[in-house]
């Protein structure tokens, strides 16, 4: 069920970003959300996409130092308390959430958010079972 | 102007007489070394040399040379020529892949070895109405405990402060009327800064000199230190296998360092063939113990380039002169007067895990050695989260720290992307050369 998330290591160097967007413009793949973890050294461009495998050739051949991970995703509905929700499901149980961040996409009912977590199996069940949509790969492609 | 010496016969000794101890003790010790030291024995009957061969010092050149791979092979008692109950001290210096060489001295060796760094002192114009602070390290390091017993024979009043903690350093200094400073010249340039941001002026300490060596210096730098403290600075030249500091001295003249040629024989080489060249070519220094006990090293390969002078000298010394080394003739880099050696780092890289794929940075930032390296992460490496990468960066940095003595900053970088040119990546960048420092 998961979603690939698509990791780049980016070294704090002039012209980094724009070898990353043009890899992904010149597959013509669309960003569906995206997140920057920094540190002085270096960052961490995780992004969500359109065709994920598609996008980790363009990047590598580009010389992009890639990886894919298993991120879960969730759609809640646009309204006060959602994720606060989300969130609370997850403590309640245990999950700690490693890092999350929201997509791109704006629709009047519904928002989606990424989740990094240990488990994402475990995640997955409790969110499901409390009611929380999932986000699958077909989901993204059709945003 | 009064000249000073600590030995003055000695020193001022015309050049026939000096060549005539160097060849009475060099039968001597060569005899010493055959009989004593089964290692040096050995290369010597490979090479087919008897020591009766050697009669005087123009025959040195028939005897092989040593390394410092052969100390690491020796380490630790091969190259001992004496019994462990004869010998008082040990000092040790980093090796070429961590394994460290250690010296051995017998207390009439630690007993020249001071009399040589006394000699520095008193050329620096130190005399026993001196307080003399050492600030070079105290322990294996020879900078410390080498000045310390100098100090102690010329008879100053000694501050063993060891290096570090400057603001202590610069209430001694203050408090005690510290006149001579003995530490590596970085240091003493920070100390000259400190001095400045506490709102002091150079007159306002005590300070006449400063004995500084241990690393690679230039003259701007020996030009700033000096109006930074006020003081006249002297390079000092000297390495743990041979004794330790004060193998060679500077004088009032300030342009060149004097070997103390009654205790150690020199010569030039080319590095790459080991020919002996004639004086006043550039090439590498090999030095010759003529007197030691405990570890008494025959043409020992120091892998510095110099070029050494007869020129007379305006002090009166007749001891041959060199020149600050101008280079090496190997990789080892010396970062904050401690030596490293390419091999070390790609030793602890493999230990690691790592491939040794890296690449190392030196400058010199407000007279500190910077000291980085990068290294190529591998896919397995690679995580989505920052923090475990740079937990990776601290074990890596901790397992280099306990390998070189010293703490590197580790960054790890994408897999190729260390720059290589013509297939062959450039291991070391030294920007320290852009302030005309030869390293």
């Amino acid at each position: 069920m998961a979603v690939k998330q698509i990791s780049i290591f980016v070294e704090n160097k002039e012209g980094k970003l724009v070898t990353i967007t043009e890899a992904i413009a010149k597959a013509g793949i669309d960003i569906r959300a995206m997140s920057v973890a920094d540190t002085q050294d270096f960052g961490i461009f995780r992004l969500i996409v359109t065709d994920p495998e598609k996008a980790r050739e363009s990047l590598e051949s580009s010389g992009c130092f890639v990886s894919i991970t298993q991120v879960v995703g969730v759609s809640i509905p646009d309204e006060p308390g959602s994720l606060s929700k989300v969130v609370k499901i997850l403590a309640r149980h245990n999950i700690n959430i490693e890092y999350m961040y929201a997509f791109i996409t704006v629709s009047k009912k519904f928002a989606s958010v990424v989740l990094r977590v240990a488990d994402n199996e475990a995640a997955e069940k409790i969110l499901t079972e409390n009611g929380i949509k999932l986000l699958e790969e077909k989901d993204i492609m059709m945003m | 102007m009064q000249k000073n010496y600590f030995q003055k016969d000695m020193e001022t000794m015309p050049i026939e007489e000096i060549k005539k101890i160097q060849n009475e003790k060099l039968v001597k010790q060569v005899k010493y070394v055959y009989d004593n030291v089964k290692y040096y024995r050995d290369l010597m009957d490979k090479k087919g040399v008897k020591p009766e061969d050697i009669q005087s010092t123009d025959d040195l050149y028939k005897l092989p040379f040593l390394k410092k791979d052969d100390l690491r092979e020796a380490y630790p008692f091969g190259l001992l020529a004496t019994d462990i109950k004869n010998c008082v001290r040990i000092q040790s210096t980093s090796g070429t892949t961590g394994k460290r060489v250690v010296a051995f001295y017998t207390q009439n060796d630690v007993d020249v070895w001071e009399e040589c760094c006394a000699r520095a002192i008193v050329a620096a114009g130190g005399t026993n109405g001196d307080v003399c602070q050492v600030a070079y390290g105290y322990g294996l390091f020879t900078g410390g405990s080498g000045l310390h017993g100098g100090s102690h024979k010329v008879g100053c009043l000694t501050l063993p402060m060891s290096s570090g903690n400057t603001d202590r350093q610069i209430q001694f200094m203050m408090d005690l009327n510290s006149t001579i400073l003995c530490c590596t010249p970085s240091y003493a340039a920070y100390i000259g800064e400190t001095l400045k941001e506490k709102g002091y002026k150079p007159e306002d300490n005590k300070l006449k000199a400063g004995i500084f060596g241990a690393e690679p210096w230039t003259e701007e730098m020996r030009r700033d230190i000096e109006k930074s403290l006020g003081i006249k600075a002297y390079d000092i030249y000297g390495l743990t296998e041979i004794s330790g500091p004060g193998v060679a001295f500077e004088c009032e003249e300030q342009n060149g360092m004097h070997i103390n040629e009654d205790h150690f024989l020199v010569e030039v080489i080319d590095p790459d063939t080991g020919e002996v060249l004639p004086e006043g070519s550039k090439g590498e220094l090999v030095f010759t113990s003529l007197d030691k006990e405990a570890f008494p090293l025959l043409r020992y390969r120091t892998r510095d380039i110099c070029v050494l002078s007869r020129e007379k000298c305006s002090c009166g010394r007749t001891f041959v002169k060199m020149t600050k080394p101008l280079g090496r003739s190997d990789d080892m880099m010396i970062i904050r007067g401690v030596n490293v050696f390419p091999s070390q780092i790609e030793a602890v890289l493999l230990n690691c895990g790592y491939a040794p794929n890296y690449q190392i940075i030196i400058d010199r930032v407000n007279n500190t050695d910077t000291f980085d390296i990068n290294v190529e992460m591998s896919k397995e490496d690679f995580s989505d989260t920052p923090k475990v990468i740079t937990n990776k960066e601290k074990q890596l940095q901790s397992a280099m720290k306990a390998m070189l003595g010293i703490n590197p900053k580790i960054h790890l970088v994408s897999p190729k992307s260390i720059t290589r040119s013509e297939g062959k990546a450039v291991r070391v960048i030294d920007n320290r050369k852009r302030l005309g420092i030869t390293v």
